[in-house]
């Protein structure tokens, strides 16, 4: 089946799909007059392009969660964008997401979706899955009922599951069955751009391989891009094309997937990597000493600095900008390259 | 011979489901048995899938599941005849629990340090609070934190490895000879995690604690461990020395459990889920 698909796959274009500019976006909280800024996202520039797996990785608190909620243009109060603009490409239908938001409205779900994590909190408990695909997805199709329900099943046929979950009751269903409802739900419109927020996290080792596949797969039919959210450096060693690192609000590397786990530039990078464990390896592996900052009182100029092995002077005092690396990615760091991977 | 510090003697729990009348009964163990020995502590692991009675087992170990068939013995004595609060309080300062999600088993209103002085007040008789002070300060700076920075703070302040490293402190404080830690790193963040993993390693090698370590990981199970069990619904299906059960699995299932690790290399990852819907497609 995998044969198929790589035949009827589009080729790669180098066209950009979302495009990301200087984008700063802060939690802030004013009371009695104290402003507290909480900078969650602080000036990430990227652009994923068509077709492509883009992989975010990061710790909690990273800020990954708070980029993902700006670029779909889902964001509330507290937060604020306070500069830069997020920007789409629809295969030519062009959409800035802070500046047009009736227009961003009615591509959600038809062009760009979402897989969210919790499925449980996803799906209604007291209603029947058929109803969230009524919700979600009906008024964007624009088929009359008998139709949709039909597209719906065919859908969902071709993802494994049997259409009889549509009468099914979200508890009825396993956790890697809900998982795949959510990824049917995000993929029933066929959208150009798919959201994943850590759509394997709570899964089992042997449901969280068949989810993985799923979503390649689909990806791969659709021609559409992902972008994948996780912590886990094996998921985005298993999925994702290319990959950015994010530490404390920034982009601390970016770059192909092969070429970041070969010859890692970023120091924290490299820490990620070496401290993953192996079956069949027993060497110690070293952890990072200190705890990620905090993202209200960041540490100035390089915000790795503090737990970084190789920082020196310079680095507690400039930021590092995102420059062109060895490795054909990007990376901010001022001794790129230099630490050794164990 | 010297007697064993836990023995499990053909274990097994069922659960009762259903209503009145369409009672069902499931087996979520079934029939386990193992043993650690008193004078060698060691890091034994107990791997399997959620639905496989692993959380069931840490339980029983706890003593807060009574088994249906079978005995648990803990240093020569049956938990199951454990009645009064003398004998349960004996056995808790010898048996401490560290549960998954750091952020659920710390009450977000209550200063993290106050669980310190809860139980050293508690297995240790320490009265006053210069005395919980000291014992709570000796069992931080073995974790590699200290009271100084933990004093008046909330959960929500420190980072899920430093609130893992509290929650193994604070089972570190009666000097148990057992720990039974579910699903401790599955939570934590990953440049975290080996802190907590390694922080296992050394309490076997300098303070002799033996435990019990129940994952999913098959990875962070082979790094530390030193025997493993793998289950599935219930049952034993594989066991032995860590390192030779998880370099040669012979069971269909633990060798499934085995592929289904991403390996840390974008080619062979990509590689593995490729073979694993191969196989979904072909059934």
């Amino acid at each position: 089946m995998f044969d198929v698909l790589t035949e009827t796959r589009p080729a790669t274009t180098t066209t950009d799909v979302l495009t990301i500019k200087d984008l700063k976006a802060y939690y802030i909280n004013e009371h009695f007059g104290v402003r507290r800024e909480v900078r969650a996202v602080d000036g990430i520039d990227l652009t994923v392009r068509r077709n492509e797996v883009y992989g975010i990785a990061g710790e909690s608190s990273s800020g990954k969660t708070s980029l993902i909620k700006t670029l779909a243009g889902a964001i509330r109060p507290p937060m604020r964008v306070v500069e830069g603009s997020v920007k789409f490409d629809f295969g030519g239908k062009h959409i800035d997401v802070y500046a047009e938001p009736a227009k961003m409205k009615a591509a959600r779900w038809q062009h760009l979706s979402y897989i969210m994590q919790g499925s449980m909190s996803v799906l209604n408990p007291v209603r029947r899955i058929k109803h969230a695909f009524n919700n979600f997805a009906y008024r964007h199709m624009g088929l009359d009922p008998t139709a949709f329900r039909q597209r719906v099943e065919s859908h969902l046929q071709r993802l494994g599951l049997d259409p009889n979950v549509l009468e099914a009751f979200p508890h009825q269903l396993s956790g890697g069955m809900r998982q795949r409802v959510t990824i049917a739900l995000a993929t029933v419109c066929e959208p150009e751009f798919i959201i994943a927020d850590e759509p394997t996290t709570a899964l089992d080792v042997l449901v969280q391989q068949d989810v993985l596949g799923l979503i390649k797969e689909v990806q791969g039919r659709l021609g559409s891009s992902v972008v994948f959210v996780t912590h886990d450096m094996s998921v985005h060693a298993a999925i994702t094309d290319r990959l950015a690192i994010m530490y404390a609000g920034r982009l601390a590397e970016e770059g192909p997937t092969q070429a970041l786990f070969d010859k890692p530039q970023h120091p924290y990078t490299a820490h990620l990597i070496a401290s993953l464990p192996r079956i069949g390896d027993i060497t110690t592996r070293k952890s990072l000493a200190g705890k990620p900052p905090s993202l209200a009182n960041p540490p100035s100029g390089c915000r790795f600095h503090p737990r970084c092995p190789i920082a020196i002077d310079r680095c507690s005092k400039e930021v590092p900008q995102m420059l062109p690396s060895a490795t054909g990615g990007r990376v901010a760091c001022f001794r790129a390259g230099e630490i050794s991977v164990q | 011979m010297s007697q064993n510090l836990l023995e499990l003697d053909h274990v097994t729990k069922r659960y009762g489901v259903g209503g009145l009348f369409s009672r069902q009964s499931i087996t979520a163990v079934n029939d386990v048995s193992f043993s650690l020995a008193s004078d060698r502590p060691e890091i034994f692991a107990i791997v399997g899938e959620s639905g496989s009675g692993k959380s069931t087992m840490a339980k029983m170990i706890l003593g807060n599941e009574v088994p249906d068939g079978g005995r648990l013995t803990f240093d020569g004595t049956d938990i199951g005849t454990i009645r009064t609060r003398a004998q349960r309080e004996a056995f808790m300062t010898r048996v401490q629990p560290v549960f998954q999600n750091p952020f659920e088993a710390f009450n977000p209103l209550t200063h993290v340090d106050t669980y310190l002085y809860a139980t050293a007040r508690r297995f240790t008789g320490a009265d006053t609070r210069a005395q919980q002070e000291i014992k709570a300060d000796e069992a931080l700076q073995r974790v590699g934190l200290s009271l100084a920075e933990l004093k008046g703070r909330f959960s929500h302040e420190l980072s899920g490895g430093q609130l893992q490293r509290v929650a193994v402190a604070r089972a570190l404080i009666p000097s148990p000879k057992l720990i039974v830690a579910d699903e401790p790193v599955s939570m934590v963040d990953a440049s975290l995690r080996m802190s907590i993993v390694n922080l296992f390693r050394a309490l076997r090698d300098d303070l002799k604690v033996s435990i019990i370590y129940i994952t999913h990981d098959l990875a962070t199970a082979y790094y530390i461990s030193d025997r493993v069990i793998i289950m599935q619904k219930g049952s034993v299906i594989e066991a032995g020395n860590a390192r030779t059960v998880l370099d040669h699995p012979t069971h269909p299932y633990s060798i499934a459990l085995k592929n289904a690790v991403l390996p840390p290399d974008p080619k062979a990852a990509a590689a593995a889920i490729r073979q694993r819907r191969a196989m979904v497609e072909g059934v």
